[in-house]
């Protein structure tokens, strides 16, 4: 039942005791799931409302997130793509105002019910933020950090090689690990954060605009290692570009702001979702169609 | 219509003056500064000598008094002082910047409150020490260690104020990225938070020590020694200190203790000096450019 063991991914560092997605450290009897149309679901999203200060940034969203595969959200700036990728791993309880309804089931567990830990979410559900992000320390260091504060066994040059293979950074940057990470170029820092989330080895990966701060190259270069990484990690990837939702993703969300009766507040709501190649030649909403192919930005 | 592009005149006079009052009011401080470096090295450099720096004050031959008692005094203020203020400034700084919820009024009534202690005068922290630590509750009696954490209370407020300032600096991506990995808060605080704001802190530090090692009015209060004839050591020696010592030198009638108080007081800048020179180097060379 566990999904660890249907992955061909060796654990010599596996230390925890519970399965990858028993999140309260109690017995959790489920049996897997029911089967949701496009495979197993990973994320099951049921009327998910995001607030700030009571405000809806993005309302009742229902999708499911599929196992292995990679989910792209698209939509205009103010949609909530960023917010509603951010309460998947609970990233919005960092900000006091934020609050969370409906239900947000991975692997069948409300992440928000009341017993759940939101550091044991996190070490399930990694994250690539917007702009690379590395700690101001050696590039060993920023690998290490992860299994370090989790307590993870095992051989730590050997998980720091891991990481940074998985993330395509071994044969760059092997010379020079006791380097300060600031000194990489900016794809490079974006393929560390990247390496650095491998190494805590997640079951999900959630890349919030990851490409937005980089040039073309260090963008197709993350963009393979997507493709590389879906067959181990589950992959959810919010997008301001629609050529990369098309080239990389298998389903795709599109969200839209719509405002609110008295015309004052916006908030995004989830138009579409189907697998890419859908959404990009034969869209069931209009409003989807004249995004996609630029008639609206 | 076309306007002329040449400025008029006035302006230009105006702008012309403005630059020259600026310049007037640097160099009026300056020069201030440099006459009087000059004329206390002038006066003291005479007095200067490695037996000055070793010596215990001579009420009787002037010419063989020294600073050693007020030095070594200084230093174990300054012990105590540092000992007292990390941790609680710190600490402080870090409740305040990473827990404190600004939404309640509690909160703000600390931080307000913080602000205002940093402008209290120092002879208040004096009669705070005196009525807490000396005497009353604590009753340490008129020794060091009540001295330092009087010097204590006093730059508390500075540190924390540098230490506020020195964690925020650190970018909530930091914290983020640290938490995205399954680090708890605290991890993420002594791990990477702490580590990344060190230099602004121990800038922070050396700025409030550089601050409390001037002091001489709330150590008057709490019973310093001016005239101390032995080596203090341990906290509960008395209390003795350079600012002490010159303001004692400088209130005797003989002309000799003059260039004793000139010389100690080359002493004492010096002190304060390099310790401002290691904070600015601190910060320059560790400083995180985010």
């Amino acid at each position: 039942m566990s999904d660890r063991t249907m992955t061909e991914r060796e654990d010599p560092a596996e230390t925890r005791a519970s399965p990858a997605f028993d999140l309260s450290g109690a017995v959790h009897g489920s049996d897997g799931g029911a089967e949701a149309p496009m495979g197993k679901a990973v994320f099951r999203l049921e009327d998910v409302t995001v607030s700030y200060d009571a405000k809806p940034a993005v309302s009742e969203v229902t999708m499911d997130i599929p196992h292995n595969q990679i989910t792209a959200l698209i939509g205009p700036s103010g949609c909530g793509k960023s917010t509603l990728i951010r309460c998947l791993n609970r990233m919005n309880d960092l900000i006091p105002s934020a609050s969370v309804d409906g239900r947000v089931l991975y692997h069948d567990q409300d992440i928000y019910g009341p017993e759940i830990d939101a550091v044991e979410v996190r070490k399930r559900i990694g994250m690539v933020f917007q702009k690379p992000n590395p700690f101001p320390k050696s590039i060993y260091d920023n690998i290490a950090f992860g299994p370090r504060v989790l307590g993870m066994k095992g051989d730590m040059d050997e998980i720091v090689e891991r990481g940074l293979s998985g993330a395509a950074l071994w044969d760059e940057v092997k010379d020079r690990l006791d380097t300060n990470a600031f000194g990489m170029s900016g794809g490079q820092q974006q393929r560390l954060c990247i390496a650095r989330c491998l190494a805590v080895q997640p079951d999900v990966i959630l890349m919030d605009e990851p490409c937005s701060a980089l040039d073309p190259i260090s963008t197709g270069k993350i963009e393979d290692l997507m493709l590389e990484l879906k067959r181990e990690y589950s992959i959810v990837i919010v997008t301001h570009n629609m050529q990369q939702a098309a080239r990389v993703s298998d389903r795709t969300a599109f969200l839209i702001v719509k405002l609110d009766a008295d015309e004052k507040h916006r908030q995004g709501r989830l138009v579409e979702y189907d697998r890419t190649e859908k959404i990009f030649t034969n869209p069931s909403d209009s409003r989807t169609e004249d995004y996609v192919s630029g008639k609206v930005g | 219509m076309r306007g002329s592009l040449t400025a008029g005149r006035s302006s230009r006079r105006l702008e012309i003056g403005f630059k020259a009052l600026l310049l007037l009011a640097l160099s009026l401080a300056l020069i201030t500064l440099t006459v009087l470096i000059v004329d206390i090295v002038a006066d003291g450099v005479g007095g200067l000598s490695l037996s000055f720096l070793t010596d215990v004050p001579s009420q009787i031959i002037p010419e063989n008094s020294g600073i050693g008692p007020a030095i070594s005094g200084t230093l174990w203020l300054m012990l105590v002082c540092a000992a007292f203020i990390i941790p609680v400034g710190v600490a402080t700084a870090v409740y305040l910047e990473e827990y404190a919820d600004r939404s309640r009024w509690f909160n703000r009534a600390i931080e307000v409150n913080i602000q205002n202690l940093a402008a209290v005068p120092s002879i208040v922290y004096g009669i705070l020490g005196l009525a807490f630590l000396v005497r009353g509750p604590l009753s340490l009696g008129n020794v060091v260690l009540a001295g330092g954490l009087t010097l204590g209370l006093l730059v508390l407020p500075v540190l924390i104020v540098a230490g506020r300032e020195a964690v925020r600096a650190v970018p909530p991506s930091i914290r983020e990225g640290s938490m995205a990995l399954g680090a708890t808060k605290w991890q993420t605080i002594w791990k990477q938070v702490l580590p990344a704001a060190l230099p602004g802190i121990a800038t922070g530090v050396i700025l409030s020590l550089s601050r409390a090692i001037g002091e001489t009015a709330p150590l008057i209060v709490v019973g310093a020694v001016s005239f101390a004839t032995f080596i203090p050591s341990g906290f509960g020696a008395e209390i003795t200190a350079l600012p002490i010592q010159i303001f004692d030198w400088v209130s005797q009638p003989q002309p000799e203790f003059k260039t004793l108080a000139a010389a100690g007081i080359i002493v004492l800048m010096l002190i304060l000096l390099s310790m401002n020179a290691v904070a600015v180097w601190l910060r320059n060379k560790f400083e995180q450019k985010w």
